[in-house]
């Protein structure tokens, strides 16, 4: 039996790994699009501000991690399409590979919006190690640097950015910080905490174009008079705002949202929505061929329906229930929640599950807006289906653990109401007090 | 033979002496808000409640590290996080349903209980046998293991 893992992110780390232990004697190829090792996109922050070298984002730290498992690791090898009556995969390289049973653990890829001059020097994703190294180059203290997005991604890139000492100008389209894991209080005293650290941060605002200062110099005085900042020498790009103003920077980070690596299965019969259609046994529309991770839109257990949930946690746990029903077992997957962890120039926050709530739910807010904290607890009679959080940081794991036993919290629903701090409590009360 | 902490919140005095050692063993000060373990205080029934990391078999913490900075001992079996591998990404916090995982914002990296190895000082501080250190086969154990059973996510085969 011969598995192929397409991508050697988390999710196609930990489902060839689970192949080995589950088939001790199958094939087992683990293929990255990338011409380096197993490494994890989430550690590339820390490569930015010099906490980690490139080694210690290698998702295994082993040297014969891969060999000592009879893993065979291809490197720098991209998939351009999916033949699954011939079993066979070609590569943009020329070759091609036949399986058994394959994995899809392609990813995700950021997105380039369409606004010129984004193919210039000096504009980089922040997304693969070679863009932190491009990064790394541009990012010097002092330099004027522009962050287009403030999502969740944009969030984390703007840490790194700040830890850099970058003067730094986030442009977010949406009306706030990470819109899709906070709500306008959250989002909004993380902005406040993010200008109080010298961020400056632009909302409902939009990059309209791109140009090396070159070219905009020819504009004369009326270029000059729409700066808020003057131009430094070590900048090369102008970035015009779609309220008229215009930013100079040394270096343009674009973190504009992803999309699922799946071009290449075009005319191959894989069903794809907004990810890879999986089922509860992470098998996709066609035979043999799995689905995992970024890539997949899997089961969430929360709202009953399929969705992309592109966190570490879920991308491991889609890796190991793929790998299980690849080898021949029948295991269901009790799908994922949405979950997601931030940290805004040392302001940490959190969120989990139905953050926003259920139609005829209940919740409770706590807000305090001195001591940048912060904390919304949503109900679904006396089960609790989600909750943020900011500046807590202990014990928010619980959060998880009563959104996805479905808990029934009894008499510790109104005392959650008087005081959401006491969740911890909560779960203790109700799980072994009982 | 493998051991775990057992804990007995009937005979919790609620005195913290684990917390104080905990911090102590762990951090080198007595502070209880850096101990791994944490005594909650149940003030209309008198009760008291020790509770830390059980070890789970699941190590959700462990399968949610993006650099493998979480790795199971081999002697003690504890899930141990490595302190000069970790990034203090914080994405095992939100992940153990347990909440045992937490971040220290003064090292800047998580910390969990990982049982002193093998000599926790939480048990060896408790002085009314609250929390003691037992066999992991002892049957004592099942109700913990049954509640950390229900988090999972599919069921497990291997």
């Amino acid at each position: 039996m011969h598995y192929v893992v397409l991508g050697a992110g988390p999710s196609g780390v930990v489902a060839a790994e689970t192949l080995r232990k589950a088939d001790p004697t199958g094939t087992i190829t683990l293929v990255s699009g990338e011409n380096e090792p197993p490494y994890s996109r989430m550690a590339i922050p820390y490569v930015l501000t010099g906490k980690i070298g490139e080694a210690g984002t290698h998702l295994r730290k082993g040297e014969d991690h891969y060999a000592a498992r009879g893993i065979d690791v291809r490197v720098n090898a991209r998939a351009t399409s999916l033949m699954p009556d011939h079993k066979r995969i070609d590569f943009a390289d020329g070759s091609h590979m036949k399986y058994d049973r394959l994995l899809v653990a392609t990813g995700a890829r950021p997105v380039r919006p369409p606004i010129p001059g984004l193919n210039l020097n000096g504009v980089h994703h922040c997304w693969t190690l070679e863009d932190a190294r491009n990064i790394i180059k541009l990012a010097e203290p002092g330099t004027h640097v522009v962050l287009m997005g403030a999502g969740f991604i944009g969030c984390i890139v703007l840490e790194a950015l700040a830890a850099r000492g970058v003067q730094l100008t986030v442009v977010e389209m949406g009306d706030r910080m990470v819109p899709r894991m906070m709500n306008p209080i959250a989002g909004t005293m993380i902005r406040r905490w993010c200008e109080a650290k010298g961020i400056r941060v632009l909302t409902n605002t939009k990059i309209k174009a791109l140009q090396n200062v070159a070219a905009e110099k020819s504009r004369g005085i009326f270029g000059f008079l729409k700066r808020r900042a003057p131009t430094e020498a070590r900048d090369t790009l102008d970035v015009e705002l779609d309220s008229g103003e215009m930013l100079s920077a040394h270096l343009v980070v674009v973190s504009a949202g992803v999309a699922p690596n799946v071009d290449f299965l075009a005319n191959s019969g894989v069903k794809v929505d907004r990810g890879i259609m999986v089922d509860r046994y992470m098998r996709t529309s066609v035979n043999d061929v799995f689905a995992a991770g970024d890539v997949a839109q899997g089961y969430d257990f929360s709202t009953k329906a399929h969705d992309v949930h592109a966190i570490q946690p879920t991308a491991s746990e889609h890796g190991r229930i793929a790998a299980m029903n690849m080898a021949g077992h029948n295991i269901q997957y009790n799908g994922s929640l949405q979950m997601n962890v931030l940290d805004t120039v040392g302001l940490i926050s959190s969120s989990f599950g139905l953050w926003a709530g259920v139609n005829g739910g209940d919740s409770v807010e706590i807000v305090d807006d001195a001591n940048y904290k912060y904390l919304n607890l949503q109900f679904a009679d006396d089960v609790l289906v989600g909750g943020t959080a900011i500046g807590v940081t202990q014990h928010v794991g619980v959060m998880r653990g009563l959104i996805q036993t479905g808990t029934k919290l009894g008499p510790w629903k109104e005392r959650l109401k008087a005081d959401p701090h006491r969740l911890m409590e909560a779960y203790i009360a109700r799980t072994h007090l009982t | 033979m493998q051991r775990s902490l057992n804990i007995d919140p009937g005979k919790c005095t609620g005195c913290r002496q684990c917390e104080m050692a905990c911090s102590y063993e762990n951090e080198g000060v007595f502070n209880p808000s850096k101990s791994r373990i944490k005594v909650f205080t149940f003030d209309a029934e008198a009760r008291f409640v020790p509770y830390t990391c059980t070890q789970c078999s699941e190590a959700w913490c462990m399968q949610a590290c993006p650099v493998d900075a979480i790795k199971v001992n081999l002697a003690t079996g504890a899930k141990e996080v490595h302190a000069d591998l970790c990034v203090g990404c914080k994405v095992c916090t939100i992940a153990c349903p347990f909440g045992t995982i937490n971040y220290n914002a003064s090292s800047g990296k998580v910390m969990k209980c990982d049982l002193c190895e093998g000599d926790p000082a939480c048990a060896k501080a408790c002085p009314t046998q609250a929390i003691t250190f037992v066999d992991s086969n002892w049957t004592g154990l099942d109700k913990m293991r049954a509640w950390a059973a229900k988090t999972d996510t599919g069921a497990r085969a291997n």
